[in-house]
Order: C-alpha cells, then structure tokens, then sequence
C-alpha cells in the first residue's frame, strides 16, 4: 500500500463519524467457516461423481458373462453395442417413448403456463392443485393407479401406454418451467407487435412463442431427461415393451451386460455437453447485452 | 435452464400486466387438464375402487370384481403395518442426512462460489450430473462397491469397523446410503435456488450488530433460506418413500428391508391387485398429509 493511500484510509478513519469497531477484512468474512464448507462440499461432490465415472470405466471392461469385476481395458463393448439386440432395441423404445411425450407434454404445459399467467379463470385454485399432485404423488402410486386403470378397463399394455404415462407425469414440470419464462417476458413488447398492426395470431407466433423458447427448450430438456431415465412408472404400465430402464431392471438379476454401461456413458456424455454449451453461450449473451446495455 | 423447476416460490408477479379474463384461457387449459383428469384423476379413482374389490366368483388368482371389501384395509395393517414403519423411517433419515449434506453444498455453490460464475455453474453442473446417468446403473455401481469382496467391505474389515463375516449389501446402510445418494440432488438444487438469491447485505447487516457466526446463520441466512428447505424436503421425502429401486433384493436391498413401493410392486405383478392397491392408497395418504400442512402454511398460488 503506497504511503498517499495510507493517509487516504487514515483520514477517512478520522473524519468518518463512526469508525469500524472490528478492523476485520470483510472480503474474507467467515474464512476459515468457508473453507471447511468447501473442502466439505468438494468431499460431497466427488462421492456423488463415484457411480458416474463407476459406469463409464466399466463400460471399456473386457467382461464375460458379468460385469462387475474387472478384468482389462477394451473398446470393443463400445464397437459392438447392438451385439445384445435388446440393449439396442430398449434405447430405440426409449428414444421414442421419449421424443413424443416430450413433444406431447410440452405442447399441452406450455398452452396451461401461459393462460396460468395470463388470464383469470374460475377454479383457478383446483387447477393449481391438480397441477400440482402429481408431482407430489410417488410414482409408485401414479404407476400403480395408472396400471391397475389399465387392468380394469382390459387395455392391453404396450409403447404407447408408457407414452400415455410419461406425458402425464411431465406436464406439471413443463408448467412450472414455462410460466417462470411467462410471467418475466415484458408485456410492452408484444404491445409493440400490436401497434405495428399485426395480428394476435402473428403476435403469437412471431413475439411471443421466440420469447418463451428458451424456458420451453429448458422444459422439454427436463422431461426428456425424466422420460428417458423412468422406471417406477413405466414398470407398471409397459406390458411387454421394454425401454432402456427396464431392461437394465430386468437384466439385473441375471447379470449386465457393458453395452448398457456404453448407452448410458454416451447419453451421459452428449446430454452433459449439450448442457455445457448451453451454459456457456448463455453466459456469452448475457455478456454481449450487458456491454451493449 | 431446468434448475427453475425446483426453485421453491415462482417469480414476483406484481409488476406484470393484469390479468384477463376470456374465453382463450379455456381453450389454453382444457387439453391438458382433461389429460391429467383422464391420466391422473381416473387412475386414483380406480386406485380407490380396486382397493375395494374381493375375489371373483371363480377365485382363479388375478380375478377380481367390484366390492366394498374394506378388509383389505385391516389386512394392509395387519401384515404391512411394521414395513410402514420401516419405509417412514428410512425415508426420514434419508431426508435427514441429505438435507445435512446438501445445505453446506448449496451454501458454497450459492454463497461462497458466488465471486466466480464460471465455478458455480461448473459445479452446478456436477450436482445435476446424476440425472444424465441411467439411475439403475448408479445404483448398481453402489452394489458393486459394497459387494461382499469390494474395496469398502475389505477396508472397514482391515480397520476392525467390520467382522470378518460382515457384510454391507441389503442391510439398512445401503438401503438409506442409496436412498440418501440418489435423492440429494433434489435437496440441493431448491436449497441453492434460495441461498442464491439471498442478498448478503442482511448478513453484513447481522455482523454490523455484533451478530456471532451462529446467530447469522440461525437467525438471518437459515430463515432466509427456509423455502428452499421445505420444498428440498418435500421433493427428497416424497419420491425416496415411494422408491422400491434401492431396497430391491437386486440392488441395494433384501428380504429385510422391504419398503411400502416393494409391496405394490411385488403384489401387482403377483395380480393380487386390490391388496397392492390398498397399500398404495395408505401411503399416498400418510405421504399426503404433510404436503398438505404444508399447502396450508404456503398457500395454493405458491405451490407451481
């Protein structure tokens, strides 16, 4: 510290009316406490990170019959993934199942967000409620409920029954998402539209719906990642189809096979670098409007 | 990004424009209410109805018709009374030792890693990593690294923790272990959508008025922070009360540490269908009750 700023800090000490009564740094309140938090939270991260990097190292393991000693190092579990034909053929239920509930639910979520935020409407309260139960309900009841629905009614279980299911149970988390983006977007900008002589229609689908897409996107993300990773309730209302969960259930007693261990890393590794890029190029933008602004 | 879904309380609504009341609102609302009164509403009416139903005429299993057996109910208390026990108390300590773990790591992603962006999404991106990974196999990779030969059941048996004829799989640790790991992330996120928004100068406010570390915690930031943790627990609670995925005989658990969600699993594939029923009906209701005190508390609008 250089002598003028020295006497700089000394006269404000003096002038100023109550001088600080502790002299402590404030940049570093509480340090040794965050410190142990820290050291805390990174114990805690890298315990939550075992079963992940578990899965991914197991799926390079020259297994036989079994995967769970390892033996040595190989690719080919991830050069021959369809050798088992029904890890390949539960991915593609699995991929199905979950772009049309996606696809589905967040059609059906977004058009409830949007009128939620935007518009009063009677029994407002039991809608709220009723969006909001399923997410409070374990999934072993809404599995259940819906299977023993199905039972009863003598429908015949299949894909498109745990499509039925997943949109169901994704709507109320493509709700709550959604109306968040809903009620921040700047009401005067669709009034804009509006003075410019467009029509609802056009207002809609040229300011409103680019506006919402971010929170849809985030939304439909949510209830692919819910969809994809499903067991409880797919379990009981699947029949005879198989999605990728349930064949992992339905080989655990008998014994893994590393293909499902290689499915899994590389959703896993494409899902997290798709969030990546979305972090970091959300972050550019809102560097970019902060110097603009 | 989809963290806002666990965010406890939705944004402030007080600036936006009024309300308006118009015939859109039902064309907006209607599909996808009808879809969860068809998909959500009906099966929890069936749900009721079969819990009811007793044996058909010609008693071949599976078969069931429409009654008013409320038996069922006495049987589901007599056999199943003590696995409730044991679901709630699993469940509870799960919720526990998640919310002792998640609040220090909430605090530091939301709080301490605040200076450093770049950091807090990075590690905000570890804590969410799980949902990327098929849970069955997550929970599997627990098995194998507690298995009987694996390296922790060998280390506490070198340290003297373990008996030589210990074991760790399919007893109560693993269960709640598996419980605990695979729900924390429901705990953290709502937890660190709080302490994120907590505005620091309350706590230099607290230190200004001599407050110690411990009344800041206790009497500024944990009150501040208090949504984030009923709704972490809410969202921690109910699905780990549900799971039968971690005391499975083929994950984490065994014959000993059957939960409620084994018995409506087990009892439905089995076709007994009005018991497995009755048992899902009982826990949604104890699960019920204290969601409710809670919408009671908050209030409905603060709910979505």
């Amino acid at each position: 510290m250089s002598s003028m700023q020295e006497a700089a800090v000394l006269a404000t000490a003096e002038t100023a009316p109550q001088p600080r009564r502790r002299g402590r740094d404030r940049s570093g309140r509480g340090g040794a406490g965050n410190w142990v938090i820290g050291v805390f939270s990174i114990v805690a991260l890298v315990i939550m990170m075992i079963p992940i990097v578990y899965t991914i190292v197991f799926s390079f393991n020259d297994a036989r019959r079994t995967n769970i000693v390892w033996r040595s190092f190989t690719f080919d579990n991830w050069l021959s993934v369809c050798d088992d034909p029904r890890v390949c053929e539960s991915f593609g239920n699995s991929i199905i199942v979950g772009v049309v509930a996606t696809i589905a639910a967040t059609t059906l979520g977004t058009m409830i967000a949007i009128a939620i935020v935007r518009y009063t409407f009677r029994m407002r309260t039991l809608i709220t409620v009723l969006l909001f139960l399923p997410m409070a309900t374990p999934e072993v009841v809404l599995g259940s409920g819906l299977g023993s629905q199905f039972v009863n009614m003598g429908v015949e279980r299949g894909l498109w029954t745990i499509i039925v299911a997943h949109i169901m149970f994704c709507i109320s988390f493509v709700v709550v998402t959604v109306r968040a983006r809903v009620a921040s977007l700047d009401p005067s900008l669709e009034e804009a539209g509006r003075d410019l002589y467009a029509s609802p229609a056009q207002v809609f689908w040229r300011v409103t719906l680019p506006l919402l897409m971010p929170g849809i996107l985030a939304a439909a993300l949510l209830c692919f990642a819910l969809s994809f990773d499903d067991f409880i309730i797919t379990n009981f209302v699947s029949g005879n189809a198989e999605t990728f969960p349930k064949f992992v259930y339905v080989a655990a007693s008998r014994g893994i096979p590393p293909q499902s261990n290689v499915i899994a890393s590389a959703v896993f590794v494409f899902a997290i670098v798709l969030v990546v890029v979305a972090q970091v190029s959300a972050g550019f933008r809102r560097r970019k409007i902060a110097r603009v602004g | 990004m989809a963290f806002g879904a666990f965010a406890s309380s939705g944004p402030d609504l007080s600036g936006a424009a009024p309300r308006r009341r118009s015939y859109i609102a039902i064309i907006l609302l209607a599909p996808g209410v009808l879809y969860l009164v068809a998909t959500f509403i009906a099966p929890l009416v069936s749900l009721v109805l079969t819990s009811f139903k007793e044996p058909g005429g010609d008693f071949e299993v599976g078969e069931y018709v429409y009654a008013f057996r409320w038996e069922n109910y006495l049987e589901v208390f007599e056999r199943f009374g003590e696995i409730f026990l044991r679901t709630f108390g699993y469940s509870i300590i799960a919720t526990i030792i998640a919310l002792v773990v998640s609040y220090p790591l909430a605090y530091f992603i939301g709080v301490i890693l605040r200076p450093f962006p770049l950091w807090q999404s990075l590690v905000l991106i570890l804590v969410i990593a799980p949902f990327f990974i098929s849970f069955l196999l997550r929970t599997l990779a627990w098995k194998s690294i507690f298995a009987d030969e694996g390296p922790v059941v060998s280390f506490l048996q070198t340290v003297g923790v373990l008996g030589p004829e210990d074991y760790l799989n399919g007893t109560a640790f693993t269960v709640v272990f598996g419980l605990t790991y695979n729900f924390i992330p429901f705990m953290t996120l709502p937890i660190y959508a709080s302490l994120e928004r907590l505005d620091l100068r309350y706590v230099e406010a607290g230190d200004d008025l001599y407050a110690g570390a411990g009344a800041r915690f206790w009497r500024i930031i944990l009150p501040l922070s208090l949504p984030g943790v009923v709704s972490g627990t809410l969202l921690t609670f109910i699905p780990a009360s549900g799971d039968y995925i971690n005391a499975s005989k083929d994950f984490l658990g065994s014959t000993n540490t059957v939960m409620a969600g084994n018995v409506i699993n087990d009892l439905f594939f089995q076709s007994f269908y009005p018991i497995s029923a009755a048992v899902a009906i009982v826990l949604m209701i104890a699960i019920l009750i204290p969601v409710i005190a809670y919408v009671a508390k908050s209030g409905s609008e603060e709910l979505l």
